[in-house]
This record gives C-alpha cells, sequence and structure tokens, in this order.
C-alpha cells in the first residue's frame, strides 16, 4: 500500500510539469483559439536560456527571473511577428505555421547550443521528508510548489486586476472588447506572453529531470496536450487537473502493467487523448462549443 | 411565340462559354498529359546517365514522392493535418521488412500487404480522430509518431529493436541487364507512377469532389449530402496506404530499417516538404521530393541544424506569401511567361 502511495505522490510530481506546459497551451487557446504546437520548443528554449544567464555565472534564482522576462517578451514579439498575419486564417494555415515555430526553434536551439547533452543545476535540495512510510522528494515538493504559485498568480491576475479583466473580456468576445476600448492586439500579444512564462518555468523545471537537450519538450508535450485535452483546451483548471491525473495515470501504469513498463508509458497520453475524444470531446471542464457554420 | 425562342437564345449564349471554357480545359488536359510524357522520358533517360549515387538520391526523391502525395490528398485536398504521416512511412517499411526477414517473402510481394495493413491502420485510428475537428487528429496523430519509436524498440523479437533490421536489397533479374542502383530506380518510378494515377483517379471521382467540398467549407458539403466523417476517414485511410507503400519502397531501397529512422522529425520533415512543396497541387509532391532530398543533404555542410532552421522558416513564409507553395508558384512563372510571349 505505502508503495502504492508513493507511486501516486511520484505521478503527481510529473504531473505538475505536465500541468504547467498545460497551463501555457490553455493560455493561448483561450485567447486565440490556436492550439500551439511549438510551446513545448519555446519552452526548451527558454530553460536554454536560464543555463546560459548560469553558465554567465548568475545564481539560480537571479537567471530564473532574467529567463522569466526574456520568455515574457520573446513570446510577445512572436506573437506580433510571427501568429499576428495569420490571425483570422483557416485553422489548417494557423497550425502549420507553429509547426514551422516548432521546426525553426528546435533547429535554432541546435545551432546555438548544439545537439550535445547538458547538466541543468536543480534548484531544489536532494534529500526527502519521511512521513508515514512515504519518502517526498524536497524537488518534488519544490515542483508542486511552483506550480501552484504559478496558478495562484495567475488567478490574482485574471479575477482581481483590471488587465486581467480586459483579458477575459478578449477571450469571451473580441469584437465586443474593442468597443469598449480594450486594445485587443495588445492583449493576445500579453496572453502570449503570459503563455511563454509559464512554459519557461515548465521547462526550467523540466531541464534538470531530463537533462538539456533541444528535443527535451516533445515528449512532455505529448502529455501536456493529454492533459489539457482530458482537463478541456478552454480551461485552465481543468488543465492543471488533467496534468496531475496524467502524471499518476502515467507513473501506474509504468509500475503496475507489466507490458508498459517504463519505456512504452509514452503510448499513455495517447489513449486517454482517444479515449477523451470519442467519450468527451469537450473535457472535463471544458464547454462544449456550440458551431454555427 | 416569341418567348421559347427567346429561351432558346439565351440557353445558347449561356451555353456558348461554357463550350469555350471546356474547350479550354481540353486543351490543357492534354498539354499536361505532354508534359508528363517528356518528364516520364526524361525519367526512364536519367539513370542511364548519372553516377549510382545520384541515382540512389533520385530514387530516394520518387520515395518521399509517394509519402507526400499521400499527405498531399489528406492536407492538400482534404484540408486535415497529419504530423504523423512517418508512422505510416514506418509501418509500411517495418512491414516490408518483417516479411522479408521472417518469411523470406519476395520483395515486389511485400508492397500490396504494406499498403493494405497502413490503410487498416489509418481507417482504424482515423474513426476516432476524424469524428471531430482537425485540430484534434494533429493531436492524435501527434501521439502516434511520438509513441511508435518505443514501441518497435519494444518488440525486439520481431523489429530487431534499437539494432534494426538489415535486409538484401531486390536483385534486378538477368533478362534487364540494369545495375542494382538502376533496377531500384525503376521500381521506384513503377511505383511512382501507379501511385499518381491512383491520387489522380481518385481525385477526379466523386470521392475528390466529396474531399474538396469537406475542405472548401465542411457545412455545406454536409447540406449536400457529403458524409463528413466517412470521407475525412477514408482519405486518412488512403494517404496512410500511399505512406505505407512509401516505406516499403523504402525498405528496399535503404536495405535497413531501425526505428530512430522514424522518429517525429520524419513526420514533422514531410509536413514542411508538402507545404512547401505545394497543398493541393499535382506537381507539389515531386517538388517536394525534391526538396525533402536536396535542402538537407546541402545544407548539412553548414550546420547540423540548418535544414531544420532553412526548413522552419520556409513553410512559415510560404504559408504567408505563397500558400500554393513551389508548385503554386511554377505555375504562375509559366503564365506570366506565356502571357509576355503572346503579347509580343
Amino acid at each position: 500500500m505505502a508503495g502504492f502511495l508513493q507511486e501516486i505522490v511520484e505521478g503527481l510530481g510529473a504531473g505538475a510539469i505536465y500541468a504547467s506546459l498545460a497551463l501555457a497551451l490553455v493560455l493561448i487557446y483561450q485567447f486565440t483559439g490556436i492550439v500551439n504546437f511549438a510551446q513545448g520548443e519555446l519552452a526548451m528554449f527558454s530553460a536554454y536560456i536560464a543555463w546560459q544567464f548560469m553558465a554567465a555565472g548568475l545564481p539560480f534564482w537571479l537567471a530564473l527571473v532574467l529567463t522569466l522576462a526574456v520568455s515574457f517578451v520573446g513570446g510577445m514579439l512572436i506573437e506580433r511577428v510571427v501568429i499576428r498575419p495569420v490571425e483570422g486564417a483557416p485553422e489548417l494555415t494557423v497550425v502549420i505555421v507553429t509547426v514551422g515555430l516548432f521546426i525553426f526553434v528546435n533547429a535554432a536551439a541546435g545551432w546555438i547550443w548544439s545537439f550535445l547533452i547538458k547538466d541543468f543545476p536543480n534548484p531544489f535540495p536532494g534529500g526527502a521528508i519521511e512521513a508515514g512510510g512515504l519518502s517526498l522528494g524536497y524537488s518534488t515538493l519544490g515542483i508542486m510548489a511552483v506550480v501552484g504559485v504559478v496558478m495562484g498568480l495567475l488567478y490574482l491576475l485574471f479575477q482581481h486586476t483590471k488587465v486581467g479583466l480586459g483579458m477575459r473580456a478578449v477571450a469571451s468576445n473580441p469584437s465586443s472588447a474593442r468597443l469598449v476600448g480594450i486594445r485587443v492586439g495588445w492583449t493576445l500579444a500579453l496572453g502570449w506572453g503570459l503563455a511563454a512564462t509559464v512554459g519557461a518555468v515548465s521547462g526550467i523545471l523540466v531541464a534538470p529531470l531530463l537533462f538539456l537537450e533541444p528535443n527535451m519538450m516533445g515528449g512532455v508535450l505529448i502529455y501536456a496536450f493529454a492533459a489539457a485535452t482530458l482537463g478541456g483546451f478552454d480551461s485552465p483548471v481543468g488543465a492543471v487537473v488533467g496534468g496531475l491525473v496524467v502524471g499518476v495515470a502515467e507513473t501506474l501504469a509504468g509500475a503496475y502493467v507489466g507490458f508498459i513498463g517504463s519505456d512504452l508509458k509514452v503510448g499513455v497520453p495517447l489513449v486517454i487523448i482517444l479515449f477523451i475524444l470519442l467519450l468527451r470531446p469537450q473535457g472535463l471542464f471544458g464547454r462544449a462549443a456550440v458551431e454555427r457554420a | 411565340m416569341s418567348g421559347p425562342a427567346e429561351v432558346t437564345e439565351k440557353a445558347a449564349r449561356a451555353a456558348a462559354p461554357t463550350r469555350g471554357r471546356s474547350l479550354a480545359r481540353v486543351a490543357t488536359a492534354r498539354r499536361q498529359w505532354i508534359v508528363m510524357a517528356v518528364l516520364l522520358a526524361v525519367a526512364c533517360y536519367a539513370p542511364f546517365q548519372l553516377v549510382p549515387f545520384r541515382v540512389f538520391q533520385l530514387t530516394m526523391v520518387l520515395v518521399y514522392a509517394v509519402a507526400l502525395l499521400g499527405l498531399n490528398l489528406l492536407v492538400g485536398h482534404a484540408g486535415q493535418i497529419s504530423l504523423g504521416h512517418g508512422a505510416f512511412f514506418a509501418v509500411g517499411a517495418y512491414g516490408s521488412a518483417i516479411m522479408i526477414d521472417r518469411w523470406d517473402t519476395p520483395h515486389l510481394a511485400t508492397l500490396p500487404v504494406a499498403a493494405a495493413v497502413a490503410f487498416a491502420l489509418g481507417l482504424a485510428l482515423g474513426l476516432p480522430a476524424m469524428r471531430l475537428r482537425g485540430l484534434y487528429l494533429a493531436l492524435v496523430t501527434l501521439a502516434i509518431a511520438i509513441f511508435l519509436v518505443p514501441l518497435l524498440k519494444r518488440f525486439e523479437a520481431v523489429t530487431g529493436g534499437s539494432m534494426g533490421l538489415t535486409l538484401g536489397k531486390p536483385v534486378p533479374p538477368a533478362w534487364t541487364g540494369l545495375a542494382e542502383d538502376q533496377w531500384l530506380y525503376f521500381l521506384a518510378l513503377a511505383v511512382t507512377v501507379v501511385a499518381f494515377l491512383l491520387a489522380h483517379g481518385l481525385l477526379r471521382s466523386r470521392v475528390g469532389r466529396a474531399l474538396h467540398a469537406v475542405r472548401d467549407n465542411e457545412a455545406a458539403a454536409e447540406v449536400m449530402g457529403v458524409r463528413l466523417s466517412f470521407y475525412k476517414t477514408l482519405a486518412f485511410a488512403w494517404s496512410a496506404m500511399f505512406a505505407g507503400a512509401a516505406g516499403c519502397v523504402y525498405t528496399w531501397v535503404i536495405g535497413f530499417v531501425s526505428p530512430d529512422s522514424f522518429a517525429l522529425t520524419l513526420s514533422i520533415t514531410l509536413l514542411a516538404s508538402i507545404v512547401v512543396g505545394g497543398l493541393g497541387s499535382f506537381s507539389g509532391p515531386l517538388l517536394g521530393g525534391l526538396f525533402m532530398m536536396f535542402v538537407p543533404s546541402i545544407s548539412q555542410d553548414v550546420n547540423d541544424a540548418a535544414p531544420g532552421v532553412i526548413f522552419g522558416l520556409l513553410i512559415i513564409a510560404v504559408m504567408y506569401v505563397a500558400p500554393t507553395g513551389l508548385a503554386g508558384l511554377a505555375g504562375r512563372m509559366t503564365r506570366s511567361i506565356t502571357k509576355i510571349l503572346r503579347k509580343e
């Protein structure tokens, strides 16, 4: 039984990382209706930026703050420069553009920092808290705390600030928002900046666990997609719950289903995506879209 | 009395431009066939003039063109996105390799089986994904592409695990008098021609018209009686079949399959190539195949990451300024040149 609980704790730790990337995906989807296939690669690029700052001798937490700022500006720039020209274009076009961004960012990171793996320092101490036969790693706890803080800050931003109110207005109805004087274009850019920042957090949390390399986020992106599908693409709460569920499901499947083992775990998100699409396409917390053609 | 006469006159006037247009269309169609025949003649002549390595490169262009033909059917003609066509390519390649490795099946006999397996798999996976919007298909196919590599490594007894499988290449029959690389080239050429004819016929049939209707306006298509999920799933299965056939020829040509050749990069490169080659056009797959073969091999000298940077930038640029890709640009150029020539 203790072993089982231990697996769940491990799963929650992994799930918190998926949740943070899923949160970034959902943020962009809410504002622009775009599923950003390059989100994982942007997170990877942010992790490299943090690595570069630390290689220059900065302490971890200062590097983190600088990286988040750079990511925020980078995200806004990408929206203005890359996404804006295809705003309102058919879904096919937008998806292909984000895939192009995926390829470009991945290759650019390889060009700048090479494809060799790099060590990334873990900001959390190594030990663990022992409680009731469970051992809670400081690293797992730290990840959960960081994701919790990010969620709390986003909640405060959206529910208790004027900027957040404007962002919710744009998400709900862009043309009405424009009529009441909200600058829709800038709000969309702000959404991308926020998403890039949240993504950067997940990239920096993943890097110490997986080693830093340009293809690091490929697998994580699939888990994040599964999390967003499970929770509903238009629900931030759903993304977090979805991330935790996917993390636990994946860890339990890897530990207890002999056939799956540790190498086939990446099939779990595929199965989750397929099941959700068949049974409840809008996800657990999402609203079913009613379309008028 | 004047009523019916007026009507006939009107009808005749209305019919006249149509007849003129259809004549023009016949002329264009004939010109297209002539261009195709010339291309085919050049393609048959080329392997006797080039060194074996170039022949091999051209063979790979044909292999990619068949896979891109399938992807074009799905993305260009049906308007659905697949980020996992490398997986179907791999299914064809491994299907053929396993048959040759285990049961000594003659190379050519593996082609229909590989194509059929890819078709069935496309049908099975398309059914759940196609009930929904295209976006979810992209998600599912991406997950498949990522899942495939560990899956192939896992079933080591059959697939040879990470080490892959090494196989003999098809031996040219004595009566042809061809070298091995030339024989492989002609096999690939034959498969390509058959695939292009198949796709051409398919797009001219009611299936093709239904697909275009689905791509251009789903709601209107549905009102006209097109069963959306049926045709979308069918398009997915057909396009998986082409990718599987291409994978099978790949196994013949390379004589070696390993999981890492079919990683996510392959799927993404396929999508990038068809976008750059030209979505929804007839020559797009061929141009995309040329692009997929030669751009990496040329730019890799600069930096390992250079092909990715070029692909990424080009794909975005193409979406902005030339959504019809290289094929569209080529068509536009031909038209403007003809216009200039006519004026003089």
